[in-house]
């Protein structure tokens, strides 16, 4: 059963322990602009949300790479970046659209969410469980999921 | 079944490997006309300056890939298609029978009419064999000049200057990226070239190229006159037709074809930047030329290749993201406005950063950004969700830069809406 992050930001307090786990997990440092989840911020309401990648299956990432540097990970569903393949060339950054592949001056590549193999440093980090680890049949996923690809056309 | 695909860039590769996955018993073939194989142009800059190796540039990485998806790759140029026989002629005189033919042969790249344009020394920048001719050249204390600060010509630029070449660029028009970049946005990032080294002449025309003692000299409209060891010429590309010249096939700007990739000849399509298609943002048939639009015509021609006549079109949203010299610029959709909507701006000329929203009522039609890399997606999924911005659009007349926010707060169960979308 594949499984994937679930985020409900009602249960999000800011915290940006996600964003430290997350970079120290990937780049070394404890840096959130490093970080490939992002806690927004909604002043006007009072609250949270955090976000990352979805592993969604239309992977527009992925199709939109024109080297082959972004690949399913069979095991854990997530879509990849390969660091030495990627040349940095930014098209899967404008290509997703939920915003989710960023590029990284420092490396000269795109990063995005790996779901850390399958075992999500972000999860372990959040302390009111406001990012868990679920099977993706999971029916609150699957809302999420709905709300954030809300009518993106497909092809 | 009999599929014949002309081009073996993205668009073609893309469409040969979808045919393959619906159809596991056709004949799949792939007439590339480059000794190479499948490679990717976005990738020459990085080969340029030897971050990647050729094998880098190439569209799938596994040498067996081809052979294990039963998709056969043909060396040759096609001099003619034969609608009744249902033929592609390649030069030499091999035939290839076809039941569907895909047209997926790209763009080349327009020589402008110039004196001197045929003088070995003047190259594009379009091909693998142009960027072993430029590497070869353009070394420490060479002199370069680069015609044309498109798209293109801005992203070979970098290579170029890291090249340690002493870099000159001309640009015709007022700005640099012209048909990507409004004013504010061209002309920062010809700023920011100048303040990286670079001699940026816009609103110049090269008059004439002319061999002068073992170089080359540039008269430039202004009156100046360059010394160039070579000329790099990136001054447009025209939708790549020629295969079609027998044929009559609908041909505007580019080939004609409607939402199911289909040409006004009904077993021949096309796809990707030969491709004039459907635009999501105009409604009209365009040709955009981009990388993630030819995939997305690459994929949706094979469905109908294959029969799968229910997929169709909604149309591709132009967008563009370009690296000068670290400088990161990206423009989606409609970015120069549309007539009675909204915009909202932020700019900061010291630091190079820059961004613009244009609205249609409370939807999100178009987008430019400078020195923005992060989320910088959203504003294609904001576009073509084609998303009702309700409050969040006057938040983002005061703060453009909250996009990610817009788009979460307009799709997502958060604060008093949240038992509402339950």
């Amino acid at each position: 059963m594949l499984k994937a992050l679930q985020l409900e930001p009602e249960k999000c307090t800011g915290c940006l322990q996600c964003e430290m786990a997350c970079s120290y997990e990937n780049e070394g440092v404890f840096n959130p602009s490093k970080s490939r989840i992002k806690v927004f911020n909604f002043h006007d309401e009072g609250r949270f949300a955090p976000y990352t990648c979805t592993q969604c299956s239309e992977a527009w990432c992925l199709h939109a790479c024109p080297v082959e540097a972004i690949v399913v990970n069979e095991a854990t569903g997530a879509k990849e970046v390969i660091e030495d393949v990627c040349v940095g060339c930014k098209v899967c950054t404008i290509a997703c659209p939920f915003g989710t592949v960023n590029y990284n001056a420092d490396s000269g590549k795109v990063m995005k969410c790996d779901l850390c193999g399958g075992d999500p440093a972000c999860v372990t980090a959040c302390p009111t469980q406001a990012i868990t680890y679920v099977d993706s049949e999971h029916t609150g996923l699957e809302r999420m999921r709905s709300h954030a690809a809300q009518s993106i056309p497909q092809n | 079944m009999q599929y014949v695909i002309i081009g073996a860039g993205p668009a073609g590769v893309t469409a040969a490997e979808n045919l393959r996955k619906i159809d596991r018993d056709g004949i799949i073939t792939l007439v590339g006309d480059e000794p190479e194989m499948p490679y990717s142009r976005m990738a020459i800059p990085y080969l340029l300056i030897n971050q990647i190796d050729e094998r880098g540039t190439f569209l799938r990485k596994d040498d067996e890939h081809y052979k294990r998806s039963g998709i056969a790759i043909v060396q040759g140029k096609v001099v003619s298609v034969d609608q009744t026989e249902k033929t592609v002629g390649l030069q030499g005189g091999t035939k290839i029978n076809y039941d569907k033919l895909l047209i997926a042969t790209g763009s080349t790249p327009l020589a402008p009419p110039i004196p001197g344009i045929d003088l070995p020394g003047v190259t594009s920048c379009w091909t693998l064999e142009d960027a072993r001719h430029i590497a070869r050249v353009a070394k420490p204390g060479s002199k370069v000049v680069l015609m044309g600060a498109g798209f293109i010509g801005c992203i070979i630029l970098e290579a170029l200057a890291k090249s340690g070449a002493d870099l000159t660029v001309v640009e015709m028009e007022d700005r640099m990226v012209p048909r990507m970049m409004n004013d504010i946005a061209g002309t920062m990032i010809k700023d920011w070239c100048q303040h990286n080294g670079v001699n940026v002449h816009t609103s110049t025309k090269v008059n004439s190229i002319s061999q002068d003692d073992g170089s080359l000299l540039v008269e430039l409209s202004t009156g100046h006159k360059l010394i160039a060891d070579m000329v790099v010429s990136a001054t447009g590309v025209k939708p790549n037709t020629s295969a079609l010249d027998t044929t009559d096939v609908k041909i505007e700007e580019g080939v004609l074809v409607d939402k199911a990739m289909r040409t006004s000849d009904e077993n021949i399509f096309a796809a990707g930047d030969v491709a004039q298609a459907y635009d999501f943002s105009t409604g009209e048939m365009s040709v955009q030329a981009i990388q993630p639009t030819a995939v997305e015509h690459g994929a949706l021609a094979a469905k109908n290749m294959a029969g799968q006549t229910q997929a169709t079109h909604r149309g591709s949203v132009n967008m563009n993201v370009l690296d000068t010299l670290g400088l990161i610029s990206s423009s989606f959709g409609l970015w120069m406005g549309v007539t009675g909507g909204d915009s909202a701006e932020l700019l900061n000329k010291e630091r190079f950063k820059y961004i613009n929203l244009q609205f249609q009522d409370d939807i999100l039609v178009g987008a430019t950004s400078l020195g923005l890399t992060q989320h910088v997606g959203v504003l294609r999924g904001l576009i073509q969700s084609k998303i009702k911005l309700g409050v969040w659009k006057e938040r983002l007349m005061k703060d453009p830069t909250r996009i990610m926010e817009a788009y979460l707060g307009a799709t997502q169960a958060i604060g008093f809406n949240a038992d509402v979308m339950k």
